[in-house]
């Protein structure tokens, strides 16, 4: 089901600066009561344009179209707003906006509103901007003929305006009703970067307060009158179906008002979460397995490892590979192999739908709004802008709630259509996720087998490189499958290895795409890299270690023509005095290792610091990156993401695995798929390249390049390359 | 009907006494601060405080600690050691996503609340139930510490 088409946009384009920029002003501007400010004087909101509202409170509200799903999304658009504005940060605060593409499309999109490809800071710089000089614009005017003065002459300033001549100023807030009527200026003036006052500085986050007191408000926190939560019972296969089931036992259990079949299994809907779990425990249901996928695990790594012997669909070839093979003095090869990878957010899926008798209320950690918005209002009936979705945080998503086939949003909606009309006031259902719905509801990472070839001259230079994936296609039959899949390449299959940065003048990248594999999958945290990135950069570790050359030196060698690869990478080993000999205690073994990755047109290196002990157990000591992301808009947020990040691939590499046993998830809750915990999360130094480029993401760049980085420190210490994820530590057991 | 004292008020909740805490929380009395993650006992998400030592409210029926004292997310700044934790938190900015930051908070307070001059192998003890996938360790870290400070 693709009937939602995005449209192709190139990034490339927009960063060269001719995509054209609306503010999606909504005219004329109006003034709205603000909620939960009641009284006499009550304070309003001013309209100043889609993105700012003025309260006469003196509140500055920034209306983010981007899910805050802890990457900084929120306080990254508020600095850049805040900042043309000259706004005082102490009275920023963010909103999340409606569901509307035609003012809050993401512009990388073409007209689709969503969140992903570490896109909100990129796309909406120059909008930002110019929706915060637009806003001061208007202020000044209002100020200006308030005091009967020049424009030119009055200055603003941390949320106050001024005019030296006269000594008079005002509060943005005293000037949010005359503001509004101004007209929206169409050409505007942004500051010279040197003027920066927020950007570049150290902003607090927006969002740090409320989700230090417990009143920040997720999908699991949204309570209506007489609303249901539904807990459902999910097929046990990928493809089976309900048979029949019996309800008799979960309709006795207190608390339950109704069971009713859908698409998607059996949902159980109480007055509460425990009933409707108890209730679901309770249900006997037969599952028609007859269509349903059946593999292993085991099995479909097989399965790849002989498609792998033949050649696949080319995604890259410069120069002349076969050549260089056939007159090459040495070749070295390796594979590699990728499991299955569930996002496990820690607020499993949710969503809540209410039908009312004009539209559609939809609450949710929105991450793709044009998409969810046309699939509920299909099903329906309904008119897209008739869903109104009401955007909430998202406890973490790593890509999850952007889902190509808008699956948990579709289920708490095909439950809603079940009952509607049979219960009384028509309640808002929220459907509630269980941990184990949430792991085991497909939508993975998919798993990949790589094979890589190099060839070396007599001399030892790298003359020639082969790379074969194998692996399923996450955008085929997705709203971005016209955008993203040419020529039957999934361009998020290859990214990462079709582009390799490094100069070796014959390449071959070739792609086996398997479709009938039954395990849907997904983009999670720096989609194809998070698998590409391992593959190209252990190998060349391995090429390094072949030819007797320093891994960084190696690397330098052939980014001459990447300067910012080689940036990052250069910061990164001088920083962890690559070179310089690590002190291991007795029986212990300790290596370091980097590894450097572009990914969304950001760049990353790691040097990982890595004890092995005598039983092969791995401890990483540090991690010191580098990165540059264009011009930093919050540093802070930055270091925090490469933080998060080296700790979130460093779960991957340690112990991340979904396994299928006869196409059953093998893996339930957090005892079956551990993640990291504290006490293995190394000491990280991030330091950022100074940069003025326009910005680019930060939420995925981190990840691609910490798992290759620790593998090449544990080479360095053992000489064993890893060749699969997670790591087998048992190889190196001294 | 239960009764459950919370956050120094005396609540009856008509709930089935094998109701976890958690759901009782959330549900009956609206205190949402309080999250599920993964209602084994495996994530920490979930972590409240009876009588000063966290406990994980998703395994936790509320018949067992009927009458005790509880204490959530939504009233931890009433305590000295809570508000310098929060304080810490928030200075340092150490949330991203914050669906587990409730529960980290909890398990910070009560480490804190035992053992004022934490090294940060007491710290990765003390907060080894409590599971990030954002993986905000490096800061949970820094903050304890920070807060300790404050606290000295």
């Amino acid at each position: 089901m693709s009937e939602i088409i995005i449209e192709n946009l190139s990034r490339r384009r927009f960063l060269q600066g001719s995509a054209g920029l609306t503010l999606g002003f909504c005219l004329p501007a109006i003034a709205t009561a603000a909620a939960g400010k009641l009284g006499a004087a009550a304070a309003v909101d001013t309209e100043i344009n889609a993105f700012l509202k003025i309260g006469t409170d003196n509140s500055v509200t920034i209306l983010s179209k981007h899910l805050e799903m802890g990457q900084g999304s929120y306080t990254g658009l508020a600095t850049i707003l805040a900042e043309e504005l000259d706004a005082d940060w102490k009275q920023v605060r963010v909103e999340g906006a409606p569901a509307d593409a035609t003012r809050y499309n993401n512009t990388f999109w073409g007209p689709a509103q969503g969140t992903g490809g570490s896109t909100a800071m990129a796309n909406s710089w120059e909008q930002m901007r110019k929706a915060g000089a637009s806003g001061r614009a208007m202020l000044v005017s209002a100020a200006a003929k308030r005091w009967n003065v020049g424009a030119p002459e009055i200055t603003v300033r941390d949320g106050i305006v001024s005019h030296a001549a006269s000594g008079r100023k005002a509060s943005f807030g005293e000037l949010a009703l005359d503001a509004a009527r101004e007209t929206v200026p169409t050409d505007v003036k942004l500051k010279d970067p040197k003027d920066f006052r927020l950007i570049g500085k150290q902003a607090r986050r927006t969002d740090s307060l409320a989700k230090t007191n417990g009143t920040a408000q997720f999908t699991q926190d949204v309570f209506l009158p007489g609303m249901l939560v539904a807990v459902v019972a999910h097929p046990p296969l990928f493809g089976a179906t309900v048979k029949s089931f019996d309800a008799g036992k979960a309709r006795a259990i207190k608390g339950v008002v109704d069971v009713v079949q859908i698409p998607q299994g059996v949902a159980v809907l109480a007055s509460d979460t425990w009933s409707a779990k108890k209730g679901r425990d309770a249900l006997s249901v037969s599952w028609d397995e007859s269509k349903a996928f059946k593999m292993g695990s085991d099995e479909i790594l097989a399965k790849y490892k002989e498609m792998a012997k033949t050649p696949g669909l080319i995604a890259a070839n410069k120069g002349d590979t076969a050549k260089s093979f056939a007159g090459a003095a040495k070749v070295i090869g390796a594979a590699f192999d990728f499991p299955y990878l569930a996002h496990a957010a820690m607020e499993p899926m949710n969503c809540v739908v209410h039908l009312k008798s004009d539209g559609c209320d939809v609450w949710n950690g929105e991450q793709f709004q044009t998409v969810d918005q046309g699939r509920v209002a299909a099903l329906f009936g309904l008119k897209p802008e008739q869903v109104r979705l009401n955007m909430l945080y998202a406890g973490g998503s790593f890509g999850r709630r952007a889902n190509t086939q808008s699956d948990y949003v579709l289920e708490a909606a095909h439950i809603v259509k079940a009952i509607n009309g049979k219960i009384l006031g028509n309640p808002a259902v929220k459907l509630v996720w269980l941990r184990e719905d949430d792991m085991r509801g497909g939508y993975y990472r998919p798993m990949f087998h790589h094979a890589l070839e190099a060839a070396l001259d007599g001399s030892g230079k790298l003359v020639g490189w082969r790379h074969r994936l194998v692996g399923q296609s996450i955008l085929t039959g997705s709203p971005f499958e016209a955008m993203l899949v040419k020529d039957g390449i999934d361009q998020v299959s290859v990214e990462g290895a079709a582009n390799l940065p490094y100069a070796i003048p014959n390449l071959t990248v070739d792609l086996h795409t398997p479709t009938d594999i039954g395990v849907p999958v997904l983009w999670w945290r720096s989609v194809g890299s998070s698998h590409t990135a391992y593959s190209t950069e252990v190998f060349l570790d391995q090429v390094a270690a072949a030819t007797g050359k320093d891994p960084v030196a190696l690397r330098l060698e052939l980014l001459a023509e990447h300067p910012r690869h080689a940036g990052v990478l250069k910061l990164a080993a001088e920083k962890a005095n690559w070179g310089t000999p690590l002190k291991a205690a007795a029986g212990e073994r300790r290596g370091r290792g980097v590894a450097v990755h572009e990914s969304f047109h950001s760049y990353v290196a790691h040097v990982a610091e890595v004890t092995i002990k005598k039983d092969g157990s791995i401890r990483v000591d540090r991690v010191v990156s580098a990165v540059d992301c264009g011009t930093a808009i919050n540093p802070d947020n930055i270091r925090s993401q490469v933080e998060g990040a080296v700790g979130f691939a460093l779960s991957a590499a340690l112990s991340g695995e979904i396994t299928l046993k006869g196409g059953r998830v093998e893996q339930g809750n957090f005892d079956g798929y551990p993640l990291l915990r504290i006490g293995d999360m190394p000491k990280v130094e991030v330091h950022i390249v100074p940069s003025t480029a326009a910005p680019t993401g930060i939420g995925e760049p981190g990840v691609p390049p910490l798992a290759p980085a620790v593998a090449n420190a544990i080479a360095a210490a053992t000489g064993k390359f890893l060749t699969r994820m997670p790591f087998n530590t048992t190889e190196l057991a001294a | 009907m239960i009764k459950l004292t919370i956050n120094g008020k005396v609540h009856q909740v008509d709930v089935a006494p094998d109701t976890p805490l958690l759901w009782a929380l959330r549900d009956t009395l609206r205190l949402s601060g309080t999250k599920y993650g993964c209602g084994q006992a495996l994530c920490g998400a979930c972590n409240v405080l009876v009588e000063g030592s966290p406990v994980r409210a998703c395994m936790t029926p509320v018949s067992a600690v009927a009458g005790r004292k509880i204490t959530t997310i939504e009233a931890i700044d009433t305590q000295r050691v809570g508000k310098a934790v929060q304080e810490a938190w928030r200075k340092l900015d150490v949330v991203q996503c914050g669906y587990c930051q409730s529960g980290q908070i909890m398990s910070a307070v009560a480490l804190l609340s035992q053992n004022r001059k934490p090294t940060d192998a007491d710290i990765d003890n003390a907060m080894s139930g409590n599971l990030c996938r954002c993986a905000t360790y490096v800061r949970i870290r820094a903050a304890i510490h920070e807060a300790a400070k404050a606290l000295a």
